[in-house]
């Protein structure tokens, strides 16, 4: 895994914009339409997901010594 | 987590903006703009009006100032008039600023008053439940408007120009960090700073609109939001719903506390 995602389920509002923005289809709202991880190790860091979220509940972090 | 976060009044956290909002990506682009800038939070005050942008204020961790609908720009320039020395950042929706507080946006453009003011313009007054606003583009329905809206919309930042503010900026909630460096240039401006922020309101207007999710409203701003520089050499047939974004405008003039410290100096200082 590149890189190290934080997800804050508790700010999360399911709007769909990190999943949508994701090049690599690393996120996908769970039943309850939160967002969750289901394939870190795609993950390329590149932060879309963080940039544009509205609530706050995603950190990406490139990992340095992986 | 970040750096900005202190910034942030985190125990407030999440907002109360609906899912799929934009003002949350205007608001830390703000954020970002004002570290970038390195200002120092006991001398920063964030003053908003009423609507659903102005509630940014409420999430913001500065002196902060929720005052009266659409007058978010006289209390603004009381304080700058009372303390020149703070940096004064006016958080302000399209109905706020150029319907009901229409008069003191554009007097506060003719003092201009060293003021860094951030319209967010989402098309539509979200939180009282989807009328037009005078931001409403012609022919887009909004629940005052069933049949689709016959105003006119206003372009705020022309109408900046023309009132005499001396930064005017545009850009939307898909170029964050564009946004953030509109802002950051504004603040560096001594006098009236104009930024409109296209955001989206996917719940009251892009829904009534048929314009899809947040995610698409991000996109169609992405394919229609042109730099400035292209869009000036674009031909008048190619640029037909397509709006420019960038620095408008910039120039100098006599900023009003030190217009006004003169006054108090001829007058026999303030006692």
């Amino acid at each position: 895994m590149k890189a190290e995602i934080l997800i804050k389920q508790e700010r999360c509002k399911g709007c769909n914009i990190c999943v949508s923005f994701c090049p690599k289809k690393v996120l996908k709202l769970d039943t309850l339409g939160k967002v969750q991880v289901i394939d870190g190790e795609a993950c390329i860091a590149c932060g879309q997901c963080e940039l544009r979220c509205p609530d706050y509940a995603i950190y990406v972090d490139k990992k340095v010594n992986a | 987590m970040r750096s900005y976060d202190k910034y942030f009044r985190e125990n407030r956290l999440p907002h109360m903006w609906c899912p799929g909002c934009g003002n949350g990506i205007v608001m830390k682009a703000i954020v970002q703009a004002i570290e970038a800038k390195n200002l120092d939070q006991d001398k920063t005050v964030i003053v908003s009006g009423i609507g659903c942008s102005s509630r940014a204020s409420g999430y913001m961790n500065f002196d902060t100032l929720h005052t009266a609908h659409g007058r978010a720009i006289p209390f603004a320039t009381g304080i700058k008039l009372a303390n020149p020395e703070l940096n004064v950042i006016v958080i302000t929706g399209d109905g706020d600023c150029t319907a009901i507080g229409g008069n003191h946006f554009i007097h506060g453009a003719r003092r201009n008053v060293d003021l860094t003011v951030i319209l967010f313009n989402n098309n539509i007054y979200g939180m009282t439940g989807g009328q037009a606003s005078p931001l409403t583009p012609l022919g887009k329905k909004a629940t005052t408007a069933p049949y689709g809206s016959v105003d006119r919309p206003f372009d705020p930042c022309h109408l900046a120009e023309a009132a005499g503010a001396t930064y005017v900026a545009r850009s939307t909630a898909y170029h964050v960090k564009h946004l953030s460096d509109m802002i950051f240039q504004g603040m560096g401006n001594k006098g009236f700073s104009f930024i409109e922020a296209i955001t989206q309101c996917p719940i009251a207007y892009g829904r009534k609109n048929k314009l899809g999710d947040a995610p698409e409203m991000l996109k169609w701003m992405s394919e229609t939001a042109v730099m400035k520089a292209a869009y000036d050499k674009l031909p008048e047939e190619k640029r037909e719903g397509k709006f420019p974004i960038g620095v408008f405008y910039n120039s100098e003039f006599t900023e009003y506390t030190t217009a006004y410290q003169k006054v108090i100096d001829l007058a026999g200082g303030a006692r």
